[in-house]
């Protein structure tokens, strides 16, 4: 993790705005939060660019009725008020309805400390997963989540969800949406680090003779890919930004032909009632590189 | 369709008849029944839809919010030929498209699944602006919401928006029995006057007062018709 002046959002703003000046069928809903990133698409895209205010019940339900009248919806603002406050909205709103949207979140697990449960969403793709249809994205720099954002935006009236993070990457990977990436190679297990954990698993298995895989799409979760970079073992390690587990039920389905074993990481669901910083939030949940190198060896070994 | 030529034979009279072909949802029938007229008024004189321009981009737009009770709002589809009047038999079985709430993606007309409560204003909002973003600025948008139904906080999230954003589009028809359990008090319209909508409060089951209502200029401003029925009519 390293704290880079440019932040996954800043890029979200760029794209953003440019996907506003190309595509017609694209329009911008925000509640407040991020509407301060947008001051020249507002006013190039009056119609386009929508601040409902601090309204997410009708954030998410107008996404559904600009979706209704054939137009691309990209809705904003952190995820514990994007996924969790409407939730029911997203799932009828949205998948009900049979209509697509672009969700995109900030702030998801502990990107803000200090700002305590309230801003902490880490159970966003878990609720998620209890719907239909939707492709999750959990880019791990600003050039991959500029490269899903236009994906997402591009993908027809499908639902989408890009979860973007202050924790980033030290580089951009050469990701294909949808598709795991092997980073590393090893013959004692696997390890599949998502998104921004990806620094921290490789500093933790720098000395552990594993394969890394990186993750920037987790749903659909890439069970081929999975499966073809199990060796020996099939022994698979998850590293999750968000709630620990998560995709534990998408690596056995992946897995369901084989004897296997795997260990899902992630941030602890029990509420952590602690401010301070990332780094230290990180090091509780047990995601920092020295714990996970314990862990994953415990595990594997 | 107002025009004679694309007037379906059905009439007014014919619904009750319609309404007894399905069976089934005695806990809702109360509801059904108080929304008939405002719904008549709308589909026979009002709405520029018929059967022949469901996917028609200009069309308006009628968003049946308060899914319970949607006797009266398949019967008036039916009766104006969206789908064959001998469907309504399978009101609430396996196979039918006609369930005890309606959804979009099985009954032909119908704009929005709704059912659960205070969704549709939002989504109305969000159909307004979408129609205004592609240059469409003919077609009219209009949700039915009930006066309980707007005890549901959304709905108040949609009203206060629409109005400091003048939706001029936008029109909602709130069907007053009141079945709100704490009441409204000082009136419904008076919350959408409020945040800056045209209002109308009328007799829901005169047709002349609804189609004035419902035809009423409202210049740069959402419009509100408050349809008053006796309380829970049977």
């Amino acid at each position: 993790m390293t704290t880079q002046e440019f932040t996954m959002r800043d890029q979200f703003a760029l794209t953003t705005a440019e996907l506003l000046d190309q595509d017609p069928r694209t329009a911008l809903v925000l509640a407040d939060i991020g509407a301060a990133q947008f001051p020249e698409a507002a006013s190039a895209h009056p119609d386009r660019v929508v601040n409902v205010g601090i309204r997410e019940q009708l954030l998410i339900g107008v996404a559904g009725g600009l979706a209704l009248t054939g137009m691309r919806p990209i809705a904003h603002t952190f995820a514990s008020f994007l996924i969790e406050r409407p939730f029911e909205q997203v799932k009828l709103d949205l998948n009900h309805q049979g209509v697509g949207a672009v969700l995109v979140s900030a702030a998801g697990s502990y990107d803000w400390p200090a700002g305590g449960r309230t801003h902490m969403a880490p159970g966003d793709v878990a609720l998620l997963d209890t719907l239909p249809d939707w492709h999750v994205h959990v880019p791990g720099h600003p050039a991959e989540a500029d490269l899903l954002l236009r994906h997402a935006v591009a993908a027809g009236d499908s639902l989408q969800y890009v979860r973007l993070s202050v924790q980033q990457n030290r580089e951009a990977r050469p990701i294909v949406p949808g598709r795991f990436l092997t980073v590393r190679e090893g013959a004692r297990g696997v390890v599949l680090a998502v998104g921004p954990m990806l620094d921290a698993v490789l500093e933790a298995t720098e000395t552990l003779d594993v394969t890394v895989l990186y993750a920037a799409t987790v749903r659909p979760f890439d069970a081929a890919g999975l499966r073809a970079a199990i060796g020996g073992r099939a022994d698979v390690v998850l590293v999750e930004p968000y709630l620990a587990g998560t995709s534990e039920r998408e690596a056995h389905r992946a897995l369901e032909q084989l004897p296997h074993r795997v260990l899902g990481l992630g941030v602890p669901v029990a509420e952590h009632r602690h401010y301070g910083s990332l780094p230290e939030h990180l090091a509780a949940y047990g995601l920092d590189a020295a714990h996970l190198h314990a862990r994953i060896a415990a595990f594997l070994w | 369709m107002t025009s004679e030529a694309t007037r379906t034979p059905g009439g007014f009279d014919e619904l009750p008849h319609l309404i007894s072909l399905m069976t089934g949802d005695e806990k809702h029938s109360p509801a059904a029944n108080s929304t008939l007229d405002a719904l008549w008024v709308l589909y026979d004189r009002v709405l520029k839809v018929g059967p022949a321009t469901v996917d028609a981009p200009d069309r308006d737009r009628f968003l049946l919010s308060k899914g319970h009770g949607p006797m009266a709002y398949y019967a008036v589809l039916a009766a104006k030929g969206f789908f064959p009047v001998e469907l309504l038999p399978s009101f609430g079985s396996y196979d039918s498209p006609l369930g005890h709430h309606p959804d979009r993606l099985l009954v032909p007309g119908a704009e929005i699944g709704s059912g659960s409560l205070g969704h549709g204003l939002p989504l109305a909002v969000g159909t307004a602006l979408g129609l205004r973003a592609q240059g469409l600025h003919a077609p009219a948008v209009w949700v039915l919401i009930g006066d309980a139904e707007f005890d549901e906080g959304s709905n108040h999230e949609a009203v206060a928006f629409a109005g400091a954003y003048g939706l001029e589009r936008l029109h909602a028809v709130v069907i007053d029995n009141s079945s709100a359990t704490h009441g409204w008090n000082g009136g419904i319209a008076a919350r959408f006057a409020g945040e800056g909508w045209s209002t109308a409060t009328v007799d829901g089951r005169d047709h002349e007062e609804l189609y004035r209502a419902y035809t009423a200029p409202h210049p740069g401003r959402p419009h509100v018709v408050v349809a008053r029925t006796e309380p829970k009519f049977g």
